[in-house]
């Protein structure tokens, strides 16, 4: 059973990323639970999305509570240290280095932890990377999720091919080119 | 074939293959995608409604006419449809007749935390209570054929972690259900006294009937485990209770309501101890507990918040307690309105003007948070108006003049115009600003009659809201675009200041729809004083450095209101 927490801000795709680990799960004869939200979540706050995959045994719960993610994959940064106590002790933290700013710094009422990113190593099993910055040089930083989906796939018992096809179940067509060049870089990071 | 669908997609699937012919809806998280997959079915005829009293009744209606109907809503909607609802109880349909209503535990994106197990009680109609997608297509069929059998409209009751999540759903066949016979029945559908007598006798012995049934139906069912601990629950709770009490018995209740008094005797003397595990309130519980039948659930759980497998493994397990998530220090992240966002020049003017606003539900609730802070009340769809005007009549017409009411063009035709008529009627002297963003925004783009296009993106006849206005005898009636601040400015100090009702239309579209110049701007550092202005329309692409402000480029659409308000002219379009 894998456990996956993704986070982000709303706006960041988070949802794509879901859809598609729950389609290659599906594909691949696994137990799928997907759990989103939606709705206010659009407006640039906090959003959460569990993700659990099982080979064997049946799911329940469509949630990933405290303590229990295999893998957490964070589109921001400061969103992968709210997400941090959803790790398992062993867990992996993949984070996009990106920070948005959240209205309550903006406005100066609160500020962005300095030490985010070393709070995060600190897990000791924490991966780094630019996702924006790698999306825009595919053609847009909208896939940075895709991104972080070619990063996560390292970690999924699915092959390459599988992703791919994943990938195109879920992107409209005019995007599955610069989707896939996106998963790749993440894939090959 | 398998697929993976959200419990929503599974609701529409469910109608088509049970030959639903008619849905009508108001969007509402979280039940908004369930009309929206109906759509994606050519077979079923499916509008949105203005609100849910009116999808209510057009699914009364096509049930009378003898069409398999369904109208959807979130858990609010149905207070708003209560009127037709609880009536429909009494008439009884003609063809199967759903109503879909999806609850917020933990309000995810609701104003409060309201059971509609409750509604259906009160109404004395049968509620399903679906735990998965594969349970939403499945109750789906079920709940058409109890209604058809027992004569009654039946509510399926979804919460947010089964509408919004995806699990695996075997795809059935598409059953043919032919059109009923319209038969005329006075009796039966005209809700005079003397009619509703007479179905009263119905409507109870109906109950009576169908609890009795439930003893027997397939939706309720027993997974007999260790008997030491047994365990009564439904819907979400019962997949977590699964995951924190894998041995226990459990008896899975399907139909929510009417409750099945034997089955549940029965299993109750067959367990050591018995607990309910129930999202919000003691529903089970209570009725259980009436029938001299020991058990706990709330005095452990408390009906706030949602329920989930750790909590119930503490509380009912002695299992370590999860404690809350360690985020301290962390800044919080609300939800904001969007760059380029329509309402934010609109907040920043009525804070300008330091005016009291009465509110209403939709995406311009956002501006209630700092730094716009712009909002004094928000109670329901369609409160501005009328509670603008009672903080009028209640201080006089001196409040009117510092005192507007801020509702959606989409909220305005759910049932703003009522108030305005109120208003208009009673002789008010308030102002009245419809924030006409040309859609139904916070749920995610949904049409309504301002719009002029209907659920399937083809054109239709569009509400002229002026005419509308006008027609109602309102004399002030002024439209402007809320990027323009300084008419918008001129406009609401001309407008507030008559001794006369005014409605000012703030028409621009919702950035998201729209394409955007997005040419971002950016700040020449020579010219800022960081004086702190364009911080205030809180907009999530500025962000304050050490040398000024700067414009996040992969955030900012180049709506130029920053630079609209920045006194030296620091910002810019790029290029410009």
């Amino acid at each position: 059973m894998t456990n996956i927490v993704i986070v982000g801000v709303g706006g960041q795709g988070t949802l794509l990323a879901s859809k598609i680990l729950g389609t290659i799960g599906l594909d691949n004869g696994y137990d799928v639970r997907v759990s989103e939200v939606h709705g206010m979540s659009q407006r640039g706050g906090s959003v959460v999305t569990y993700v659990r995959l099982s080979k064997d045994e049946k799911l329940h719960s469509t949630i990933v509570e405290q303590g229990q993610a295999d893998v957490v994959l964070a589109f921001e940064n400061l969103e992968a240290l709210r997400a941090l106590p959803y790790l398992k002790p062993d867990g992996t933290i993949i984070v996009n280095t990106q920070e948005i700013l959240p209205m309550p710094v903006i406005t100066g009422q609160a500020e962005y932890p300095a030490n985010s990113l070393e709070l995060i190593r600190s897990t000791g099993n924490a991966v780094e990377l630019d996702a924006t910055e790698i999306a825009h040089q595919c053609g847009t930083y909208r896939a940075a999720n895709v991104v972080m989906i070619g990063v996560l796939a390292k970690k999924l018992p699915f092959t390459y091919e599988q992703w791919m096809s994943a990938i195109e179940a879920n992107v409209k067509p005019k995007f599955v080119d610069v989707n896939k060049e996106a998963f790749r870089r993440g894939y090959e990071l | 074939m398998k697929k993976l669908m959200l419990g929503n997609e599974a609701i529409a699937r469910g109608a088509y293959e049970a030959r639903v012919r008619v849905s009508s809806a108001y969007p509402g998280t979280p039940s908004t995608e369930i009309n929206e997959c109906v759509a994606g079915y050519p077979e079923i005829y499916c509008e949105w409604a203005p609100n849910e009293k009116v999808a209510v009744e057009v699914a009364i209606g096509a049930s009378v006419a003898g069409a398999r109907s369904m109208a959807c809503m979130k858990h609010v909607g149905l207070n708003v449809a209560a009127d037709p609802y609880y009536t429909a109880a009494y008439t009884g349909v003609n063809a199967g007749m759903v109503v879909i209503v999806a609850d917020d535990p933990g309000m995810h994106s609701s104003q409060n935390e309201q059971d509609t197990r409750m509604h259906a009680k009160a109404s004395h109609t049968p509620c399903l209570d679906p735990s998965d997608s594969q349970e939403c297509k499945d109750f789906m069929r079920t709940a058409l054929e109890i209604s058809e059998e027992y004569d009654t409209p039946v509510i399926l009751r979804l919460t947010t972690r089964i509408a919004h999540a995806r699990t695996i759903v075997e795809l059935g066949e598409r059953r043919e259900v032919g059109l009923r016979p319209y038969v005329r029945d006075v009796k039966k559908y005209v809700s005079m006294p003397a009619n509703m007598k007479g179905r009263h006798i119905v409507v109870e012995d109906r109950e009576r009937r169908l609890a009795e049934a439930a003893n027997e139906l397939g939706i309720n069912r027993i997974e007999w485990g260790d008997r030491g601990i047994g365990v009564i629950t439904s819907g979400a709770a019962y997949n977590y209770v699964k995951e924190a009490m894998p041995n226990a018995s459990v008896l899975k209740l399907g139909l929510a309501y009417p409750l099945p008094r034997k089955l549940i005797e029965e299993f109750a003397s067959q367990v050591t101890e018995l607990f309910v595990v129930e999202d919000m309130e003691p529903f089970y519980e209570e009725t259980i507990k009436s029938w001299g039948i020991a058990c706990s659930g709330k005095d452990k759980t408390g009906v706030q918040g949602e329920l989930f497998a750790r909590r119930i493994a503490a509380k009912f397990m002695g299992a370590p307690e999860p404690g809350p998530m360690e985020t301290q220090g962390i800044p919080v992240r609300p939800p904001v309105l969007c760059p380029g966002c329509p309402h934010r020049g609109l907040y920043y003017i009525l804070g300008k003007l330091k005016l009291t606003v009465c509110s209403d539900i939709g995406c311009y609730t956002l501006g209630a948070l700092p730094p716009l802070a712009g909002v004094d009340t928000c109670v329901c769809m369609g409160a501005s108006i009328g509670m603008a005007h009672g903080m009028e009549k209640a201080r006089g017409v001196e409040q009117a003049k510092c005192t507007v009411a801020v509702l959606g063009d989409s909220t305005f035709c759910h049932s703003g115009i009522t108030g305005l008529l109120n208003v208009m009627y009673n002789r008010s002297a308030g102002t009245v600003i419809i924030a006409d963003n040309s859609i139904t925004g916070m749920t995610g783009h949904q049409h309504n009659p301002s719009t002029g296009f209907d659920i399937h993106g083809n054109a239709a006849p569009q509400l002229d809201l002026i005419k509308l206005c006008e027609s109602m005898g309102v004399k002030h009636v002024v439209t402007v675009d809320p990027y323009d601040l300084a008419e918008l400015e001129r406009v609401l100090r001309e407008e507030t200041a008559r001794d006369e009702l005014s409605v000012i239309i703030s028409r621009r579209p919702c950035a998201l729809i729209v394409k955007q110049p997005n040419v971002p701007y950016v700040c020449d550092l020579e010219k800022c004083r960081r004086c702190g202005m364009c911080m205030k329309i809180g907009c999530p692409a500025i962000r304050r450095t050490e040398s000024g402000v700067e414009v996040d480029a992969t955030q900012c659409v180049g709506c130029g209101l920053c630079a609209t308000i920045c006194p030296f002219n620091a910002l810019s379009a790029k290029g410009e």
